[in-house]
Parts: C-alpha cells; structure tokens; sequence
C-alpha cells in the first residue's frame, strides 16, 4: 500500500543496474552524506569485470603495483578459490588517493551497488580524510602518482639488473615489511615529483655516506681505541629498513631505491592496519544511516531494504568463539556496534552510560562520532568508547593463556567487575606493538666483522617463531654481514638467532 | 562530485605478469607436480590444463611473528557458560586461544598449495627441455618458408623502404652532373669579365660586358632550376626473400598388439605414444608420424586406429619392421628425412624371430635412422628380444636406446629419459 503510493519517488525498482541508475544514486546518497556532514574526497567510481576484482585483490588493493611473483601467486589462489566457489570476491575495494577510486563489480546488482556507494564512497572515503593517521601517514593527492614511480623505477632496475636480482632484493624487503615504518616519529608524506627529482641525488649522496661510515681507517696500536669508540648506532633503531638504506655497506644505490620504495609503501599502508575495526565500523555505520535515511525519503522501496539488510547483517555477523566458523573478532561487527552504541548513547542515555561516559552521554551523536573518527586508533578508540553493553552484547570475555600454568584461566566476563579488565586486554590485542614482535637493530661491530646485531625485547616472554630464522637470510642478503638475533627478556638472552648459523 | 567510469573494457589480465613470475620461479616444483598429474590422469584428459599443487612450505614468504608460549591473553566473542576464575583446559589445537595467532601469516592452515594452469602452459611444463636427438638432416624442400634478407639497394621500391642517406645522395650527384657544362660555362664568362673590368674604362666593351652578364644571369638561374631531388634519386631498401633449410622428420610409432599385451599394457603403451604424439605436434609441427600395429602382421594404420582399434593375434615383432623399412623406401628418403622410431611391446615374441628382428634393425634400419627408441612394458622378466635389442645398442650406443616400463608411473620419465636435451 505505501508501495504504491511512493512507487514514483523512488530512485529504482528492478534489480538491474545501469550507469545512469548507479549516478542518481550516487547523486542521492551523496547529498544525504553532505546533509550529515560528511566530508569526503571527490568519487571515482570504476566498474569492473570480476576477472579484474580478482586482479585488483592480488594486487593487495593497490590500482598499479610492481611486479612481483608473491602477487601472482596471490592471484593464483584468489583464482583457484573463486572458480571453486570457495569464496565470494569482496563487495568493493576503496583505495585511499584523491580521487577517492572505489570498485564497483558488475556481477552485483543494483542494491550492493547502492550498498558499495554508500559503504565506500562515503564511509570509508570520509574516514581516508578524515582520520589524524591517514593524514599524517598518508598523502591521498600523491600516492597514485608515486606508485606509478615505483612501478617504471623497478621496471627499469628488471631491464638493466635482471629479474632474478631484483626479485631477490624485493623478496628481502618484504619479508621485513613490517619494519619499514617509525612508529614513533611523524613522517613526511611522500611526494612522487620530489621523489623522482631528488632519486639520483640522494642515490649518490648516499653512497657517498656509506662509504664514509666504512672508510677504513688504521687501527690504534692496541684495543683501547675500541671503547672509547661510539657504538653505531648511538641509539637503537626501530625502522630496519631505513636503516639498511642508510647504513647497508654492500648495496648499489639502485638496490637502496628499492628498499626504499618498499618502505614507503608499508608506511602507506600502516594506518590501515591500525584502524581497522574504526575504519570498518565507521563505514558500516554510515551504509547502515544513508540507506535507512534513503528509505525513509522513500527513496528506495522495501524490496531494496530486505535485500540491503540481508547483506548487511551477514557482514556483521560474529561467530561464537567456539563455531567452526570463528577466525577472531570480526572487526566489522565490533567497529559497527560500538558506532551504533555510541550515537545510542548520545541519543538515549541509561544511567549506566551516564556513570561510564559522562562527557558524551546526551550530546550531539553526529559531533561526537566525528570527533572519534577524526582522532583515535583502533587500540585508543576501543579503550575510549567500548561500553558496557556492547560487552555484554557481544559476550566478550578474556582468557590468559600462560604455558606456565596448567590450565587457561578466565581472567574477565562481561560482568560488573570485568568491564574495565575486558576493555584493556581487548585494547591491548589491537595495539600493533603488542602485536609485533619488538625487533630493533641494536649494535653494528664497525671496527670488526661488520656483524648487526639485532635485540628482541619480549613482551609477556613470548618467544619468536621458527620463521625469524628465514627473515634473518633475508636480513642477511641486505646487510651483506653476519647477521645477529637476540630476544631479552630483561638483560637475559633467551634466543638466538644468527645468520649464517653458528655451531 | 563523483566521476563514474566504465573499466569493463580495460585489459583483463592485469596480474598475467604476476603469474609468469610465480610460475617462472617455482618452476623446479611445478615441473614434479606435473609429472605426477600425467601419471594419474586417464588417456584422455592428459594433455588437458588443469590443476597442479606445490607444497606450501616451498612458496611461504616468512615474516617475524610470535610463537606459541609465553603469556597470552586474549578476548573472545559469545561466552556461554564462563565465569571469572574458571579454570579450562587447551583446546587440542590452537583454535581457543594458541595466542600469538597473528592474521600475517597468510601460508598457515594449507599443506598444498594448488591453483590452475592452461593446456598451454601445462604442456610446455610437460615438454620443457625435450627434443629430438640428432636432428641435422636440413634440406631445401618444394614447399618453404622464407626469411627476409638485406639485398642492397634497389630502384624500386615501397615508400616505406626509402633509403634518404642513398636518396639524397644520388640527388646530389644528379645536380652536379647536369649542371657541370653550365658551371663550366659561368666560370669561363667570369673569366671574361674579369678580363674586360681590368681594361681600361674607355676601351671597354660594353656591349660584350653586357651580354657576358645577361647569359651569366641565364646560366645562374638555369643552375637553381635544376630539381633538388627528384623521383629518379630515389633509392630504396632492397629486401630478398631466402628459402629455409628446414629439417624434415618423420617418427615410427610401431605398438604390439598382440594377445599377450593384456589391457593394462596396453594402456601404457597407448600412454607412451600419446606423450610422443603429443610432444611432436606441439614442438615439431612439420614432422609426420607413422603408424604401425603389429601383431602377426603390421600394418600401417591412421591416428584414430592406432589408438582405439581393437584387432589382436599372435606376435611376430619382424613384420613391423619390414614394414617400417619399406614404408621408408617408399616415401622417406634417408637423403632427405630424418627418421625416427619408438617402439613398444611386451618382450613377448615368437620363437627365433628375435633374430631376424636383430638383423632387421642392425643392418637396414638403424643406419637409416637418426634414433631408435625400444620401450618394453613388463612386470616380468625380461624375454629373448630385450637381449637381442641389448645387444644392437651395444653397437650403436648413440642411436639406439632401449628402456623398461612397469608401471604407468614409469612412462613420463623413461619419456623424459629418452628425449631429453643432450647437452653438446
């Protein structure tokens, strides 16, 4: 009945989708987006074939990438799954550029469309702007353009070098990916043009450092000179990978460039990994506000609804901890539950929300969701905002597992005493430093062999795995050295690792 | 503001470079796991792409992660029957809390790792490094396939094939032979002129002066007239057209077929040429084969019969090889073709044929052939015309080789064995 009475207003009726469909929509959705203040990149919207979905997944969401046989076989088993119908590709993938370029697949109809655009375009886009790490950490106007520089650089190394060779050099970065980053020190934002005027400065300059640092210079008479020589580094480095362009005796400049454009796309890509349960969540949100607002201006009809819910709710589904199906907490139901709870909290406040979060309870949702957007990471965001309810919603609850007791204890449930314990440990699980193992590069033996050595310092005695041995030969093809890996836990080396090995 | 934008027609094969990398650089392992699929698949799927596994542990990409033990706490979803303070024990595997259990670690979880090749692909990692030996006869045959050569310069030719060093050359000696009696002329008349301004002014011509000026103006203006280039300058590119040698090769296949060989023999042997068959159409396109089935007697059958007739009798291996010598005195002159030869049997034959066939191949075929392979698919031992065919390759060791086959798991490497590149 009410169908038919606002079967003209609405945007679309059939399932299929068209080009001009897919821009009124946009249009709609995005002056919905505008009216809730959402700030966003300017949209490129691509349409693409799933054969080319599977290729910008293999490429790790990156629109042009350098070639490297770990994307084929990404490809590879992206392929084998998705003919096997073991996997549905994913709805879209949002790349952080400005432009902000989202994908649309034309398999989907005209409801994930709509869904895609409002999940992407202007969720995920407006937290690519808005968020303080993307900001610091990322330059969405430049990224494309130095991708692109990457891309012919490494090409150009192939032709002149070899593909083995470089290929080697590129294996070795990312097997130390994660370490390209300073976690502690803001960056530059990385410009393509500057970039590519300064490439062979810096390449000559630098060697010329290098060399400095190694110059052979006569020994003293005796050992005493070797005290009161400075240790090298004088302070402990955390980003290994800059310090192998730095310091790296043995490499070519063109080999240091490499590394460097590796690091500089991990650094692109470590605010993703720190946000993504915001990031998600936040997305989630807005889909979940812009379609119902949608619906409500009767826009789209209940068909379109239903079918939106359905696909929404599978996304956010979260498995028991002990289904087959649970493969940890899913960040797209926690991200969304704690934006839901928080505009629930602004709206209609309950006494318990009035105890924990007096400063926002009964303010403004939309100001105080922004303002969470703009300002936290996962780790901070959780420690901040997560409440009681969604606790208790969600049936969280942690366990310490320790290998010297027996058993695993429950530490905390979702009840009056573990609340605050709860949101700790959940915190912590998100803080990548907890996560990642703590390697920074310690000594160099300069006057010696030459040797780096590396410490581990360990959190809660958890030990490295066998895999450090394989990233060590990696480390060890960049340094040119013997390489040395120890983990502390305190002043007490608990492991070792070397490469070559030692008897 | 949004722009939308069609990329359906982009190219789709984006990651085919990825591929090719992957591929190129596990090609060691791919090639086993190849060479396990052909033993495994039917007859008939075998030179179909298909799906290949390589153990995951070969293809991982190590990152530091943190291993099991230490202190770890964790937070899980859907809490059923936990209070704070109980005590549980470790689930079996790392599933309820392993700790560490870091998302980076994509390779976990799968022993193999499998995905799909193309036939065309596949084939070339089931030939890779095969050939056939001794191929050197080369011989310029009616039919040929030309190459493109420089042949000089010539007159004629497209405009794309303008040769502008040699053009304009041949342009600038045109200019100068047609106007070297006008150069000569201009000279002589400056000369005269010369020789009239010495004179006194009075005693001047000036009538002569001036038509001494007028034909040097004439001559002068004769020289510019002359065409910069013209269409007779032009020199072009010549290109020949060179026949190839090329080398003509034509394989026996001659199978036993007689009662002896029970089906599982036959299959293999039917595997074997298949794997040949397969190998010559796809690396030597121009070579033909032959086909011959023998059981008392030979016969030379098509493609299609060679592989599903189901004719059978008694064995008389020297029929095939009388047929083979005449089929080659017949159409493959040795002059011209090199002549291979598989053959494969069971070893079982009758009575004091062994002989013959020994006499057959030392004296007439094998001087003809450039190779002759012997593949004998017994799970016994081995009878009167293994020894026999010992005994030819002791005396041409280079062109004669012979190989036993149990099992279907033997044929691709006793196929790779007999063909593969001999390193000069």
């Amino acid at each position: 009945m009410k169908q038919a009475k606002s079967d003209s207003s609405l945007l679309f009726s059939s399932s299929e989708w068209s080009f001009e469909l897919i821009r009124d929509c946009d249009h709609a959705i995005g002056e919905i987006a505008a009216e809730f203040g959402l700030d966003t990149y300017p949209n490129q919207i691509e349409v693409i074939s799933s054969e080319q979905m599977m290729d910008a997944y293999a490429a790790v969401g990156m629109p042009i990438g350098y070639h490297h046989w770990s994307y084929g076989k990404q490809f590879l088993s992206t392929e084998n799954s998705y003919r096997r119908g073991q996997m549905g590709l994913a709805y879209e993938i949002v790349i952080n550029s400005n432009p902000c370029i989202a994908y649309l697949m034309e398999e989907n109809n005209m409801t994930m469309q709509a869904l895609v655009i409002a999940h992407a375009c202007y969720g995920h886009n407006s937290f690519f702007k808005g968020n303080y790490l993307f900001k610091t950490w990322t330059d969405a106007d430049s990224i494309i353009d130095y991708l692109v520089f990457a891309k012919n650089y490494i090409s150009k190394c192939e032709e002149r070098y070899g593909i083995s060779e470089v290929e080697s050099i590129i294996d070795s970065c990312h097997a130390l990916m994660n370490y390209g980053v300073d976690r502690y020190k803001r960056p530059y934002p990385i410009s393509a043009h500057d970039e590519e005027l300064r490439q062979v400065e810096r390449a000559e300059y630098l060697q010329k450092q290098v060399n400095d640092l190694w110059r052979t210079i006569p020994k003293s008479a005796n050992g005493k000179a070797e005290k009161n020589t400075p240790r090298f580094p004088s302070e402990p480095q955390e980003n290994i990978l800059y310090f192998l362009e730095k310091n790296s005796p043995l490499l070519e400049p063109w080999q240091r460039e490499v590394i460097r454009i590796v690091r500089k796309i991990a650094q692109y890509f470590y605010p993703q990994r720190q946000t993504q349960v915001m990031n998600e969540g936040w997305a989630c949100f807005w889909h979940y506000t812009l379609l119902h607002e949608m619906y409500n201006r009767g826009l789209v009809g209940d068909g379109f609804m239903m079918e939106f819910l359905q696909s929404h709710t599978s996304v956010i589904a979260q498995p028991a901890y002990d289904s087959p199906y649970f493969s940890g907490i899913n960040p797209y139901t926690l991200g969304f539950a704690m934006m839901m709870d928080i505009r629930r909290i602004c709206e209609s406040p309950t006494d318990e929300d009035r105890e924990w979060f007096p400063d926002i309870a009964g303010s403004n949702w939309n100001e105080t969701l922004h303002f969470a957007m703009r300002n936290f990471k996962d780790e901070s965001f959780i420690l901040q905002f997560l409440s009681p309810k969604v606790m208790r919603d969600l049936k969280l609850f942690s366990i310490v597992d320790d290998d010297q007791q027996d058993k695993i204890e429950i530490s905390a449930i979702h009840d009056e005493g573990g609340f605050k314990r709860l949101r700790e440990t959940l915190a912590g699980q998100y803080n990548l430093g907890n996560r990642e193992p703590n390697i920074q590069i310690f000594n160099v033996n300069v006057r010696g062999d030459r040797a780096l050595t590396l410490h581990h310092t360990m959190h809660n005695r958890k030990p490295l795995a066998e895999s450090a041995t394989e990233v060590l030969k990696h480390l060890h093809r960049l340094w040119g050295f013997d390489v040395h890996l120890h983990s502390m836990d305190g002043d007490e080396i608990k492991q070792s690792f070397h490469c070559p090995e030692q008897e | 503001m949004s722009y939308i934008i069609d990329r359906r027609l982009n190219a789709k094969h984006k990651s085919a470079v990825n591929r090719q990398r992957f591929l190129r650089r596990y090609r060691e392992q791919i090639q086993k796991s190849v060479s396990d699929a052909v033993s495994n698949r039917s007859i008939k799927d075998i030179d179909k792409g298909g799906k290949v596994s390589i153990p995951t542990k070969d293809i991982g990409e190590p990152v530091i992660h943190h291993g099991n033990g230490g202190h770890n706490t964790r937070v899980l979803p859907g809490n059923k029957q936990f209070s704070t303070g109980d005590k549980v024990n470790r689930p079996e595997s790392g599933a309820g809390g392993g700790g560490g259990k870091n998302a980076s670690d994509s390779g976990e979880g799968e022993d193999d790792f499998s995905f799909t090749l193309s036939q065309e692909e596949f084939l070339d990692f089931m030939f890779d490094g095969l050939e056939l030996p001794n191929l050197i006869k080369r011989q310029l045959s009616g039919v040929e396939e030309f190459k493109k050569v420089r042949g000089g310069i010539a007159n004629e030719g497209q405009p794309g094939r303008i040769n502008i060093v040699r053009s304009l050359r041949a342009a600038n000696m045109r200019r100068i032979a047609l106007t070297a009696g006008k150069r000569k002329r201009l000279l002589e008349l400056e000369v005269q002129l010369n020789e009239i301004d010495r004179q006194e002014e009075a005693s001047r011509d000036l009538l002569l002066r001036e038509e001494i000026i007028d034909e040097m103006s004439k001559i002068s203006q004769a020289i510019k007239r002359t065409p910069w280039l013209d269409t007779f300058d032009l020199k072009y590119n010549l290109q020949i057209k060179q026949p190839i040698p090329r080398s003509k090769a034509v394989m026996f296949c001659i199978m036993d077929v007689s009662g002896s060989m029970d089906q599982a023999t036959k299959d293999i042997a039917k595997r074997f040429f298949i794997l040949l068959y397969l190998f010559l159409q796809r690396n030597y396109e121009k070579t033909e084969i032959v086909f011959i089935r023998h059981h008392t007697s030979a016969k030379e059958v098509d493609e299609d019969e060679f592989f599903h007739s189901r004719e059978t009798g008694g064995t008389v291996v020297s029929s095939s090889l009388k047929l083979m010598k005449s089929i080659i005195d017949d159409r493959y002159s040795p002059n011209e073709w090199n002549i291979y030869g598989a053959q494969a049997s069971d070893g079982d034959n009758w009575g004091d044929d062994s002989a013959s066939c020994k006499e057959l191949m030392s004296d007439h075929l094998l001087p003809l052939c450039q190779y002759y392979s012997y593949i004998e698919i017994t799970p016994h031992d081995h009878q009167a015309l293994w020894r026999t065919y010992e005994e030819v390759h002791n005396d041409y060791p280079d062109k004669f080789s012979l190989q036993h086959i149990i099992g279907v798991e033997d044929i691709y490497p006793v196929f790779r064995e007999l063909f593969h590149k001999k390193v000069a």
